[in-house]
């Protein structure tokens, strides 16, 4: 009866450093890659900052109206965080390469899925930094044309044009990682519909007569009294 | 070979490097840029032809159209006044052929490509004297030619820029920046930096061909103050002659800020490229003038005044976002201060109207938003100035005007250390 135990318990034990074995070198092989993972990380991390300062990164996020929304948020300027971000992805690759090595059932296709989506979080993170830009740099092209044109609210249109583009921006960038996508469709549909209604509504009811106005200088039809007379200035 | 060769070389079209080529070489060579101005151009071209006839009746001469896709027949009427029946109003004939050749440079009109196009067919043509005429001189008179064309032929000089007798609220950007400061900054009392018509000699119009980056859009759009800036930066032999009156074919207030990028752009654009120029300039000199340097007309102007000032403080409050990146703190304090003034105390103070424009230099220098952008945001604080200015000489004489004009140039003068300072800080 001893006997029996023993040896079935020998034979558990045995079986278990015979398992232990053969996947201490793979564990062995993760550690590796970990370490191997940081470093490369690591002077990734330094030279994709040296690249970003050269580039005056800062500067372009803060263009873009990015650093403004990182201020608010508690979080580090644009340069760090991508720093940090690129650091984490890559090091997170080289963990998830090392583990795929260990051969855990199912494991190597989450690693696999991992991979193929990180050029759609990229293409994601890419849209959302450029559609920044642009809605920063048009929104303010609006406000300095309005204010230059004698324009109504000026701050009004400029701030709608930039919301109108990061409504849109977002829905993009949302439907390219593919995070609700359909919800996003729709609630992009209702925001913008529901914009462009606004608009269409306020100007046919509080710009009805800078609607006149305006379609009585085009047609030539004004009393152009008022109008005409800086016009006897010429700046040059 | 060579015309296989210059085709090849050239952005001109083959068939007028074939009519260039077919003309020669010539003494005097008038350029002038069209866009739809069949109204005025016939009038110009034939005073233009009446001129060369009356004093370069010995010369060979051309005049030569470039023109940017006109739809209502300017290039034609350029090119169809006669030239067997020109003659002068002397009585004087040509001796010489005078050539009138027409071109159209592109489908869209493009100030920059225009004046290369002339330039190009005056390095071609090898003229000695070349002089730009705009079509909207309806005022020229046959003296002009000689009176712009005579010191570059006669005289060795390489640009002759006009003076003209201008209202005294006329050109306000003129007399409110672009002459102060480019006169502080470059150290020449040149009146009218940005000119329509001036003329100038083979080689600065070979330099300035050259040099200049003709693909850049601040280039092309303000190519006639870069050209008067190139000729100061390389040390051109300059003077001014006194034209006549300035005449407008249309007064557009509207058109600020164009004309902003024309002028004040090209100016900052320049400042880069001659930092070692203008940095060693101390104080002014006068250039060489024949005729007056400037003449005001005081006639009564119907201006509206109160426009003015609620574009300058909509701008201000409107545009807060973008003064914080461009203007110092203090500065923008300060204009917060003038615009909270009721309509009758309302002044935009010389000295801070200089520091406004140095910070912005400084800001188009370090690119601190689009640079586009930062010309814009200078039109409703220039609007402030022109109201200061309109207010301060309401009843001013000719001599209280061009005694404030100098003030204003003295003080641009005096400060040009902050703006070196500004250039040179950190943002």
């Amino acid at each position: 009866m001893w006997e029996m135990i023993i040896s079935e318990l020998t034979q558990a034990v045995q079986e278990l450093a015979r398992g232990f074995a053969h996947i201490l070198p793979r564990i062995i092989v993760v550690v590796i890659m970990a370490f191997v993972g940081w470093v490369v990380a690591y002077l990734f991390k330094v030279f994709l900052r040296s690249i970003l300062r050269l580039i005056k990164f800062d500067k372009l996020a803060e263009n873009a109206g990015a650093s403004q929304l990182l201020t608010k948020a508690a979080l580090p300027p644009a340069t760090d965080l991508l720093c940090r971000f690129v650091f984490w992805v890559a090091w997170l690759g080289f963990i998830l390469l090392g583990v795929s090595v260990l051969g855990i059932f199912g494991l190597q296709e989450q690693i696999a899925r991992f991979f193929l989506f990180l050029p759609r979080l990229f293409a994601a993170l890419f849209t959302i930094f450029f559609g920044l830009l642009g809605a920063t740099f048009l929104s303010r092209a609006a406000l300095l044309a309005a204010v230059n044109a004698n324009l109504p609210s000026p701050r009004l249109l400029s701030v709608s044009i930039r919301t109108i583009i990061i409504i849109f921006v977002l829905s993009m960038a949302f439907e390219e990682v593919g995070v609700a996508e359909q919800t996003m469709l729709v609630a992009f549909g209702i925001a913008f519909g529901a914009t462009m209604l606004g608009l269409a509504i306020a100007f046919g009811t509080g710009g009805k007569d800078l609607a006149r106005q305006f379609l009585e200088k085009r047609l030539g039809r004004g009393n152009s009294k008022d109008e005409g007379k800086e016009d006897e200035l010429s700046p040059l | 070979m060579t015309v296989v060769k210059l085709a090849e070389e050239s952005f001109l079209t083959d068939a007028f490097l074939s009519q260039l080529i077919n003309v020669g070489e010539v003494d005097i060579l008038v350029g002038v840029p069209t866009h739809n101005n069949a109204k005025t151009i016939g009038a110009v071209v034939e005073t233009i032809r009446a001129g060369i006839l009356t004093y370069f009746p010995r010369e060979r001469a051309a005049i030569i159209n470039a023109d940017g896709g006109s739809r209502d027949g300017t290039p034609e009427l350029v090119v169809s006044a006669g030239i067997g029946d020109a003659k002068s109003p002397s009585k004087v004939y040509a001796l010489r052929t005078l050539h009138s050749i027409s071109t159209q440079y592109a489908s869209t009109p493009a100030r920059g490509t225009a004046l290369r196009t002339i330039l190009a067919a005056a390095e071609l043509l090898r003229a000695k004297a070349c002089a730009v005429i705009s079509p909207e001189s309806t005022q020229i008179t046959a003296d002009w030619l000689t009176t712009v064309l005579r010191p570059v032929y006669k005289e060795e000089f390489d640009l002759v820029l006009p003076t003209y007798r201008r209202h005294k609220f006329d050109g306000m950007l003129l007399t409110n920046l672009l002459y102060p400061m480019a006169r502080a900054l470059y150290g020449l009392r040149i009146r009218e930096p940005y000119a329509l018509d001036f003329a100038f000699s083979c080689r600065l119009g070979s330099h300035f061909l050259a040099q200049n980056a003709w693909h850049d859009e601040t280039a092309q759009a303000g190519s006639e103050t870069q050209f008067t800036l190139s000729a100061i930066a390389g040390g051109y032999r300059i003077c001014q002659s006194f034209l006549g009156t300035k005449e407008h074919v249309e007064r557009r207030s509207a058109d600020l800020v164009p004309a902003m990028r024309r002028t004040v752009g090209a100016l900052f654009a320049s400042l880069e490229p001659n930092f070692s120029l203008w940095t060693t300039k101390m104080g002014s000199q006068p250039i060489p003038t024949t005729g007056a340097e400037r003449e005001f007309t005081l006639d009564p102007l119907r201006v509206n005044r109160r426009r003015l000032r609620d574009m300058f403080l909509t701008g201000v409050a409107e545009l807060e976002s973008l003064f914080q990146s461009i203007l110092s703190p203090s500065t923008l304090a300060e204009l917060q201060g003038i615009s909270r003034l009721d309509e009758a105390r309302f002044r935009y103070p010389t000295e801070l109207w200089v520091k406004t424009v140095y910070e912005f230099a400084a800001a188009y220098h370090k690119s601190v938003i689009s640079r586009d952008h930062i010309i814009q945001a200078l039109a409703p604080l220039f609007r402030g100035r022109v109201f200061t200015f309109l207010v301060e000489n309401r009843d001013g004489s000719a001599v209280t005007v061009e005694d404030n004009i100098e003030a204003l140039c003295l003080e641009f003068e005096r400060m040009k250390p902050y703006l070196l300072e500004r250039w040179n800080g950190r943002e």
